[in-house]
């Protein structure tokens, strides 16, 4: 099975870097912004770029992770119940620009499902999406506002991000599908 | 996941804790300024109540609701059953209009098992005769896991009418499976015979085994599903059976009491006792939608012939 690294971990702390000064060049600061990673990955990114966001700003951004489960568009198209993770906003989120954090971009369909989710607590000022990376084969009328690396792939491969809290070390690769 | 919920035989020890887990994230829902996810949507669920139920059915019907399913409610009075429909009738009948699920309350024990044979849905039994209640079952070991965060080698009784409790059985078998350490306590009369085969330990003493407790469960006396006298007088049995302030006096600090309600205030439970701050009955309500949600996505959100398409 081939394995090709599109990231290390250096690399993956300079998007990082950029993204957050990006977000807070695109917002004119970081008055009003808040952070909603996507579970499982872009919670811990979300994180990052917060912790960035202070660096350079010296404001605290909050931050939140949010579960599509239930928003899901092929619930009783598995064979099993999609698997459940923790969604925790515990902050108003009316008014606010939210920022949606994922790490891969792909199909679409994700992020429609947040987008939806994200509408259930209130009514934000603005959506913006930020993903580490973006693989192409959209299936949806969605693009991200802040991308980490473009990486144009193959439908039969995967994009796998890992991240030193959640997998021991941070690196992207793009593998073969067995 | 098995298809059905019957039993509490029917889900494993790694079955339960994953049903308490994704109930965790619908108790985070129902915190939301919109309470309703579309995980269920397209999806209908019935209600067939052949016995007199307010909670159960409200909690099934909010449950189903909060995750968009259609609900249809079908009580007996008032309807075919009462012109003398049979349960296989109203099953095919219920099969016919497309019922992905069938939550059924029934008088005899095992009817919810008959029904699996003649429908394709998921069965889900919210109370068959003096059998089994397992979603009150789930919803109290929810309650018992967020308060206490364990069940190995928790001490818990299950107080007063055992014999015709579904309650009490479904409780045991579930606490028995997580570990925990159950007593049942009553009168020999209400104390079913073959109980130690559940791994359960008996006590006709309530005093006796108060001071050793991290949850004491009162059961709701059933004169209805009573059929002789098997005590002398309500005041007699509030008397030797009923929890009352001075019993409380003897649980140890930070014991839970639990009641699956309704309650008969001043019988198994006196009216001031049923009101401390170490009585859960109100969580217990709000966590049963909870569990009710989480047993229908599990048991609805799957059933497709393979894998979806790998999505990001």
């Amino acid at each position: 099975m081939g394995s090709v690294r599109l990231l290390d971990g250096v690399e993956i702390r300079r998007a990082v870097t950029r993204i957050a000064h990006e977000i807070l060049e695109r917002n004119k600061g970081a008055q009003r912004l808040v952070l909603v990673g996507i579970a499982a990955r872009g919670d811990e990114l979300a994180r990052r770029l917060a912790a960035e966001i202070e660096r350079i700003e010296g404001a605290r951004v909050p931050v939140g992770v949010l579960d599509i489960t239930f928003y899901r568009d092929d619930i009783g198209m598995r064979a099993e119940a999609p698997e459940v993770h923790e969604t925790r906003i515990d902050f108003d989120i009316n008014g606010t620009t939210v920022v949606l954090v994922d790490d891969v971009l792909y199909s679409g369909r994700t992020v429609r499902a947040a987008m939806d989710a994200l509408v259930d607590f209130g009514r934000p000022a603005a959506i913006q999406l930020a993903v580490l990376v973006d693989r192409g084969h959209r299936e949806l009328p969605i693009r991200a506002d802040f991308v980490g690396k473009n990486a144009p792939t193959r439908r039969d491969e995967d994009v796998r991000v890992a991240l030193v809290e959640t997998d021991g070390e941070d690196a992207v690769y793009v593998e073969e599908r067995p | 996941m098995n298809k059905h919920l019957l039993s509490i035989n029917d889900v494993s020890a790694e079955d339960i804790v994953r049903i308490l887990d994704v109930a965790e994230s619908f108790r985070e829902v129902g915190t939301r300024v919109i309470k309703k996810v579309p995980a269920l949507r397209g999806r209908t669920v019935v209600n067939l109540f052949y016995e007199n139920s307010t909670r159960t059915r409200i909690s099934f019907e909010l449950a189903a609701k909060r995750l968009s399913a259609d609900v249809i409610n079908f009580t007996t009075s008032g309807t075919s059953v009462a012109k003398g429909e049979s349960l296989k009738d109203t099953a095919l009948t219920l099969q016919a209009m497309g019922a992905d699920a069938i939550v059924i309350r029934h008088s005899s024990s095992g009817a919810p098992y008959t029904l699996t044979r003649w429908v394709r849905g998921s069965v889900l039994n919210a109370g068959d005769g003096t059998h089994e209640h397992p979603t009150q079952a789930l919803l109290d070991l929810y309650t018992i896991r967020e308060k206490l965060g364990r069940f190995e080698g928790l001490r818990v009784a299950i107080c007063g009418d055992v014999l015709h409790s579904r309650v009490a059985r479904s409780l045991s078998f579930a606490l028995v499976k997580m570990g925990a350490d159950v007593t049942l306590v009553g009168p020999p009369t209400l104390i079913p015979p073959d109980a130690p085969a559940w791994g359960v330990q008996v006590s006709f003493d309530m005093d006796e085994v108060l001071p050793k407790l991290d949850v004491c469960y009162m059961l709701r006396v059933q004169r209805e599903r009573q059929r002789q006298q098997y005590v002398p007088s309500v005041r007699e049995y509030a008397r030797l059976f009923g929890l009352t302030r001075e019993r409380v006096a003897m649980l140890p600090e930070g014991a839970l009491i639990m009641h699956p309600g309704p309650m008969n205030r001043g019988v198994e439970i006196d009216s001031d006792v049923a009101d401390l701050p170490q009585a859960v009955m109100e969580e217990q309500v709000t966590n049963g939608i909870a569990i009710r949600m989480s047993l229908l996505y599990l048991l609805l959100g799957g059933g497709g012939p393979e894998e979806a398409g790998h999505d990001a």
